[in-house]
């Protein structure tokens, strides 16, 4: 009894009702989403160091073997591109482009895993919390990842002499904004698919042909007319630019702008999209 | 009464819910924690809970008793507001799941079906962050959370990963990972399934516990003999139908006799010896391995037989149980 009465004291009523019998306070949207990142956080506390090889290795090789190696092919024959010599031209669409392999790791077998394997969201929205919160905290945890493993490429990238700009720091949040409007359409298909082979037809006919012509090795203008409209709707050719735009420390207003609107219209429909298939999948 | 009609029936049943007589069983009162009128569970065309009607008082273990696809786990679920109800109405603690989920989920205790734990993480990590869920304070949750490991005997392995867990531990985990938040119902479906005799003693044990410091237990279960030593009262569910209700001894009083008389005979159909028996107790059952005669003395029946001449291989006389109501009321067995 003399501990329930210190925790009474250590605690605002309010909050110290949540473990007690009788009506509870309701959770603010904060608690209810920041409970399921706490949990994603500890989850991966257990794994990242299995995952830090694969997460910052292939960016750095992409470096290595675009920017350095086929780089100084590139400038010796043709100059650069648009006047930049090839690693300045490349190493942003690498920050893109590995934001979005990130979100495709972090929003199909961990997510699938969440709903079928170890069903955490089932144990979830057996609590106070709903599908909002659950889809609101996963996405602020990969988020999260997101802006980690930018941050520190962007780092080692700088190292190589990769950037001319000091406007390049903004790569870090275009980055993380290109991941986020590929983890919410991705968290769609997720919560609908029915097995996992789904993710090995994403992988063949979505990223990796995004990854090749979305203006990342080489500008969308060299890719035949009809098919340069195909990466205007994708949303790597918008990181891509963006990113690109930012490192060069070439922005221009009104298509940077563009660019990013984009992106956050990926973003905006695909909470939509996944909310829908999450509360379908979970909610029966 | 058809479904539709009892929906129909429900607003007025309603007014009355709280004064319904509940039996008296030791340390329930009055006050209604659950009610169901009419409740029903469709997935499209099929419906898995057809109206059923039930109510449970504080302090009361509550059971539903029923084969696999009786509709137990689509009630209970229902029932945990996890999933919507399709039609009729259910109110826990006076408030309507459709509207109030997440007030009623705080109250909640769930053990589902199929264990939720996060294999990877420890055993108080699964509490902790779970009792995160509900809102507490971090020192509350990990304060809470030693007791409860204490209360599930799993305090020794606190820091152990789950997942190399007995499934009796991991069972008892669960368990005390629903009480982190202090429920005052505690959900059960089929706590002990799939558990060897030794693990579904300790947790009968703990649930005992639990329901003597004034927990309203709401549990499901296959197996008659759970629902016999658990159960204050309950409901028997077949095909999404409840088709008796009551406390364990008024089932078996009101369905059945005192004593069950076994025989086994050395033959493929035991069905052609049911006439040779007949009459001698209330009613013959035949089994594709025995016949059950129900009869008020088991030893005077047995000499009956062997005074008709019957020669059977063996003969055991043992006392009606659930799944004899259960057989008499649906014709089939609780566990195939
Ligand atoms: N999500 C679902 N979709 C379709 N049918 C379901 C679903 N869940 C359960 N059912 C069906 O409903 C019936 C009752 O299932 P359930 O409630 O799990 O029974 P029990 O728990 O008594 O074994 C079964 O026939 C089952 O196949
Ligand atoms: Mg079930």
């Amino acid at each position: 009894m003399a501990r329930d009465q210190a925790e009474q004291a250590a605690y605002p009523l309010d909050v110290a009702t949540r473990g007690r019998p009788g009506a509870r306070a309701p959770m603010s949207s904060r608690e209810r989403w920041g409970a399921v990142f706490e949990y994603l956080l500890a989850v991966y506390k257990n794994t990242w160091r299995g995952s830090v090889f694969g997460r910052f290795m292939s960016p750095l090789l992409f470096l290595l073997a675009m920017g350095v190696g086929l780089g100084s092919l590139v400038d010796e024959r043709a100059g650069g591109v648009d006047g930049q010599s090839y690693l300045h031209f490349v190493v942003p669409a690498i920050v893109a482009t590995q934001a979005m392999w990130l979100a495709m790791s972090e929003s199909t077998y961990p997510v699938y895993g969440a709903i079928r394997w170890n069903m955490a969201y089932h144990a979830m929205l057996a609590t106070p919390l709903g599908v909002r919160d659950v889809l609101l905290g996963q996405t602020a945890a990969i988020a999260f990842h997101l802006t980690m493993s930018t941050a520190i490429f962007l780092g080692v990238a700088a190292l190589f002499g990769g950037f001319v700009s000091w406007w390049a720091v903004l790569c870090l949040p275009i980055g993380v904004l290109t991941g986020l409007a590929f983890v919410l359409p991705l968290i769609g298909i997720t919560a609908r698919a029915e097995s996992e082979e789904t993710f090995n037809l994403v992988f063949r006919i979505v990223m990796t042909p995004l990854m090749l012509f979305s203006g990342t090795f080489f500008p969308i203008s060299q890719l035949p007319i009809f098919l340069q409209p195909i990466a205007w709707v994708t949303p790597l050719w918008h990181g891509v630019e963006a990113c690109r735009a930012a490192a060069l420390g070439r922005i221009e207003p009104l298509s940077f702008g563009l660019h990013i609107a984009a992106l956050l219209l990926f973003c905006a429909v695909g909470w939509v999209w996944a909310r829908r298939g999450m509360e379908r999948r979970l909610v029966v | 009464m058809s479904a539709t009609a009892r929906a129909a029936a429900a607003g007025a049943k309603w007014v009355a819910a709280g004064q319904v007589a509940g039996g008296s069983v030791t340390g329930v009162d009055d006050q209604v924690m659950l009610e169901a009128r009419g409740l029903r569970k469709t997935f499209g065309d099929f419906t898995a809970v057809d109206g059923i009607d039930f109510t449970v008082r504080r302090g009361e273990a509550f059971g539903f008793l029923g084969p696999n696809g009786a509709g137990k786990s689509s009630t209970m679920k229902m029932v945990a507001c996890t999933s919507p109800v399709s039609g009729g109405e259910l109110r826990l603690f006076g408030l309507d799941p459709a509207e109030h989920g997440p007030q009623i989920r705080a109250r909640l205790g769930n053990v589902p079906q199929r264990d939720t734990l996060d294999e990877e993480l420890t055993v108080e990590e699964n509490i902790w962050l779970y009792g995160r869920y509900f809102g507490m304070p971090r020192r509350e949750a990990r304060a809470k959370a030693a007791e409860l490991l204490d209360f599930a005997q799993l305090t020794e392995r606190r820091k152990d990963k789950v997942e190399p867990l007995s499934g009796g531990m991991k069972r008892r985990l669960t368990i005390a990972r629903s009480l982190v938040n202090s429920p005052e119902i505690l959900l059960l479906d089929e706590p002990t399934t799939g558990l060897d005799p030794q693990a579904r003693h300790v947790l009968w044990d703990r649930l005992f516990r639990l329901k003597r410091s004034g927990v309203t237990l709401v549990l499901t279960t296959h197996y008659m003999d759970e629902a016999e030593q658990l159960c204050d009262r309950l409901v028997v569910m077949d095909g999404g139908r409840i088709v008796a209700e009551g406390s364990p001894r008024a089932l078996i009083e009101e369905h059945s006799t005192r004593e069950v008389l076994e025989l086994r005979f050395d033959e493929d159909d035991h069905g052609r010896h049911a006439e040779a028996v007949a009459g001698i107790g209330e009613r013959v059952e035949v089994l594709p391995d025995r016949l059950l005669l129900y009869v008020d003395d088991g030893d005077s029946a047995a000499t009956a037989v062997h005074n008709r001449g019957v020669r059977p291989l063996s003969v055991l006389v043992r006392r009606s149980t659930l799944e004899d109501v259960f057989l008499h009321l649906t014709g089939r067995t609780l566990v195939d």
